[in-house]
């Protein structure tokens, strides 16, 4: 018997990887981000990047997308084990995917939010979905010179930062796990052309 | 007073603020995750320099990438520039450098252009540079 399921889980990893290919998936990952991991995982992209992509122009955008979103994922996962006990521990973990398509990078992130976050981060992305290139730098500086900075420097300007440099809308869902926990998934695509 | 020089690292920029030729510059790349921590000394050298400031100073920004937390804390290192400049004790000129075809970079040059008091020259590497 036991070999039976050993076999059965070498078929399913044989088909997540062939579902991984298929996807063009460059790097994915999930767990628990800090700084020491942060740092590999953009060393391994950019590595990764210098050897496929043509584009410098391309290549910085992605390398920038990547930042941010990285080290959002970071700082939430660090506030919320300093502010928030309420959630289970596997809260802390989250996942990112960076896909190559025909036309496009496509970065997608997901993480737990405490559910009360809900509205002000859909809103705050619906504002932003909302505006066109003008409309970006605008709210880009305005926030720039008017937003306060957390003790670690975020300052609201990440997601607006992602939606002017990809040139395309942010998509986002919450999944309602519990009546305290949501989770966030964010997707960014950056045009090849 | 004392030379700023801070070495370069893969998630900073490497420092070099020379107060006798009144030579500034930062060079590299600036995602660290904590930026405040970082430029807090870059900002307190700054204050300390109005008081010996030489009659020009020039600024120079090389960058190749930085984060957005990064970018509040440049926007409040060119505001106390902003201030020593206005206060007249020194000609402040930012020389911001993007690379060949890097137009996010020259729109985030513009950006602290239209918000900084100082005059900007912005400034495309040719490749190979």
């Amino acid at each position: 018997m036991l070999s039976n399921r050993f076999a059965k889980v070498m078929i399913d990893i044989f088909q997540f990887y062939n579902k991984m290919q298929k996807s063009n998936i460059v790097m994915s990952f999930t767990g628990t981000m800090n700084e020491d991991l942060l740092g590999s995982i953009l060393n391994i992209i950019e590595e990764k990047l210098d050897k496929n992509e043509a584009s410098s122009v391309i290549k910085k955008r992605v390398y920038n997308v990547m930042i941010e979103c990285l080290q959002n994922l970071f700082h939430h996962s660090d506030q919320l084990t300093q502010t928030d006990r309420s959630l289970e521990d596997h809260s802390t973990n989250a996942i990112f995917m960076i896909s190559r398509q025909a036309d496009r990078y496509k970065i997608v992130t997901g993480n737990f939010i405490v559910s009360s976050y809900m509205d002000n981060l859909k809103s705050k992305i619906e504002h932003i979905n909302s505006l066109d290139s003008e409309g970006l730098k605008t709210h880009y500086l305005n926030t720039l010179n008017n937003g306060q900075l957390s003790d670690k420097g975020g300052g609201g300007l990440g997601l607006i930062d992602m939606a002017r440099r990809s040139g395309n809308k942010l998509d986002y869902d919450f999944y309602s796990l519990d009546d305290n926990t949501s989770f966030f998934t964010l997707g960014i695509s950056i045009s090849l052309n | 007073m004392e030379n700023l020089v801070i070495e370069g690292s893969p998630k900073t920029p490497s420092v070099t603020f020379d107060a006798s030729s009144g030579r500034l510059e930062i060079r590299g790349r600036s995602i660290p995750e904590n930026s405040i921590e970082f430029y807090k000394p870059l900002i307190d050298w700054v204050e300390s320099y109005r008081a010996s400031a030489k009659p020009k100073t020039e600024m120079n920004v090389q960058l190749e990438y930085f984060n957005t937390s990064s970018s509040k804390c440049i926007l409040d290192f060119f505001k106390k520039l902003e201030n020593i400049h206005s206060s007249g004790k020194t000609n402040i000129s930012v020389n911001w450098y993007y690379e060949q075809d890097d137009e996010d970079m020259l729109e985030a040059g513009e950006d602290y252009q239209a918000i900084i008091g100082i005059p900007f020259k912005m400034i495309e590497l040719k490749e190979d540079e």
